[in-house]
């Protein structure tokens, strides 16, 4: 056993104040969510390098196959006549730009979480603190929107490395991106919260979920080019959202205002929706 | 309740009640925790002690009844309640991939707490639970006793007015839990509230200055561990073994011997005030038993008093 002095310099000498002093309650309530933040961006910092090849690296592989590769062939083609005269590039940019986000918000509200209820059970010791459901859920969001910043803006330094976007539009198309990346981030969030158990839930919804979506949502080739009964698919996607949003904001890609607008709008609904029933599942879950 | 009351009643339960459903976990139980006591809650696994523990930890909302803890009302004011709260659950839930150090300075900025602070802090908390030399190992790596008693000084980086500890030694061996007992003997003597839920008697014996006994819910009996003792038990307990098959037909002959024969399935607990004499009786009689003990009786006898089952079954 240790000497008693560290003992009583912890918890015995005149440095024991009690939280009632200590502790400035109304600060830990109002900065609660920036503390799960805080704790979350401690952990994804050990994965920093990983994090970092990878958000290179996917841009670099897609620009150089798709972009440069089927490009070559699309545009040799068709000049380019049915993506609104645009090199191939150029309008695949803005939805790869969406996809990154929504990617990187998809891995930050899946296996964190089952860690946070299951796993680990920290979402459970945070709760022990000021810190509630609602702030849990702000908090993630807040760290997820923060790895993806860096991730998104990683790709655009890439695309805009390629040519593939001009720097007048990078900011707005950089924020459309994100802003498509919260709103499925927030609805994922909402989801997983009710899972209990991992059963291939994360193999499914990528296979199931996420692959069909971007191979649907005008990602590769326009949307009006599908058969009319399969167009629905993108309709829904917040990844064709973002993205059309984000070939209007690039090369000015013709569209009627009121799509603009529904863009927006059915993005503002996603994350609106997605935030109130995480906040209930979560709160509801620590709960119990 | 008046304002000297909320200066010495930390907790204040009246007709606290939880039901899941049909189900009725906490049945409208009564009790107070007064500034620097040890309290102590006794029973089975699913008596209520750890929904009552989660009603005080302000997490788990109550269905009925009052409850205030430091004069405030955890259903409507948990987060403010928590920022005064030291919580060890039952199940450690350290970040198992941050080191040791990490997990202190982390739960410490949860409080709000500032990181310059929790520098000094951290350091001090290391020291008190003997994990200095692991400050730098991932929680993953630590053994079952350092665990937990890293999950103990987490719950005290923010000074905390109640600590509440559920079921703080099941599962480590007995050095370890010797030294977590030292731990919190320490604490209280700092005058640090205690709140503890135990299945072990001897623990509630060493840490409690008074408790509670709980039972499908219920409140079965209320006192120190002496107090309790002498209401519900004798001064010793002689313990014989006359093999299972004769316990029941031996335990008739010996019925007159001390104040009360409890017939366990593998021995005879006799209450009595003086042990070795009885067990002279029981000799004269012509019974040899296998083995005979003679004890200080303790809570367990009471909980077997009370409920007519022993507490870990």
């Amino acid at each position: 056993m240790s000497a008693p002095t560290s003992i009583e310099k912890s918890v015995h000498g005149s440095a024991w104040q009690g939280s009632l002093k200590l502790v400035n309650v109304p600060r830990a309530i109002n900065l609660a969510w920036l503390h799960v933040a805080e704790a979350r961006i401690r952990n994804m910092l050990k994965w920093w390098t990983s994090i970092f090849a990878f958000s290179l690296g996917n841009p670099v592989l897609y620009l150089f196959s798709v972009g440069i590769g089927i490009g070559a062939l699309v545009d040799a083609k068709s000049g380019g006549s049915q993506l609104g005269h645009v090199p191939y590039l150029t309008f695949l940019a803005p939805a790869l730009l969406a996809s990154a986000a929504i990617q990187s918000f998809q891995e930050e509200m899946s296996f964190p979480i089952m860690e946070g209820f299951e796993w680990d059970k920290s979402f459970f010791a945070m709760n022990a603190t000021p810190i509630t459901g609602r702030d849990i859920v702000n908090g993630l969001i807040t760290s997820s929107f923060f790895k993806t910043s860096i991730t998104v803006g990683i790709y655009e330094a890439v695309l805009l490395g390629f040519g593939a976007i001009n720097l007048s539009v990078a900011l707005p198309m950089y924020f459309s991106a994100l802003f498509a990346g919260v709103a499925f981030g927030s609805v994922m969030m909402a989801v997983t919260s009710f899972i209990k158990q991992d059963d291939g839930f994360f193999a499914i919804v990528g296979r199931f979920v996420i692959a069909p979506m971007t191979l649907f949502s005008g990602t590769f080739y326009p949307l009006e080019s599908m058969p009319f009964y399969l167009q629905w698919v993108g309709w829904i996607s917040p990844l064709w959202h973002g993205t059309d949003l984000g070939r209007v904001i690039s090369y000015g890609s013709p569209q009627q205002v009121w799509v603009v607008v529904s863009h927006w709008v059915y993005l503002s609904v996603w994350l609106v929706v997605g935030l109130t029933l995480a906040y209930r599942q979560v709160s509801k879950r620590l709960a119990a | 309740m008046t304002s000297s009351d909320e200066q010495t009643h930390m907790i204040v339960a009246r007709g606290l009640t939880k039901t899941y459903g049909d189900f009725i976990a906490v049945d409208g139980i009564d009790f107070e925790v007064r500034k620097g006591e040890a309290f102590g809650l006794l029973g089975p696994n699913g008596a209520g002690k750890s929904t009552t523990m989660k009603m005080i930890a302000s997490v788990s909302k109550r269905t009925g009844g009052e409850l205030t803890i430091l004069g405030l009302d955890p259903n409507k004011r948990g987060p403010e309640i928590r920022a005064h709260l030291g919580v060890v659950p039952q199940q450690d839930n350290l970040d198992r991939e941050l080191k040791v150090h990490e997990n202190l300075f982390v739960y410490g900025r949860f409080f709000g707490l500032s990181k310059k602070f929790l520098r000094t802090k951290v350091e001090e908390l290391l020291e008190f639970a003997q994990l200095t030399e692991k400050r730098n190992s991932k929680a993953e790596e630590l053994s079952g006793g350092m665990k937990r008693r890293l999950t103990i000084a987490r719950g005290l980086v923010n000074e905390p007015e109640i600590l509440m500890l559920d079921e703080p030694t099941t599962g480590l061996d007995p050095q370890a839990r010797h030294i977590l007992w030292d731990r919190l003997f320490r604490l209280k003597e700092q005058g640090v509230t205690l709140v503890i839920t135990t299945h072990y008697m001897d623990e509630a014996e060493q840490l409690c200055d008074r408790l509670i006994v709980m039972d499908k819910g219920k409140i079965m009996a209320e006192g120190s561990p002496a107090d309790l003792i002498k209401r519900y038990a004798s001064k010793e307990v002689l313990e014989v073994r006359f093999g299972s098959s004769r316990n029941i037909e031996i335990a008739e002959q010996i019925s007159h011997i001390g104040h009360r024969t409890e017939v366990l399935p593998d021995r005879i607990l006799i209450y009595s005030d003086n042990g070795e004499a009885d067990l002279q009786e029981i000799l004269k009689l012509g019974l040899e038993p296998v083995t005979s003990l003679v004890r200080r009786s303790s809570l367990e006898d009471v909980f077997l008093r009370l409920t007519g089952r022993t507490l870990v079954e």
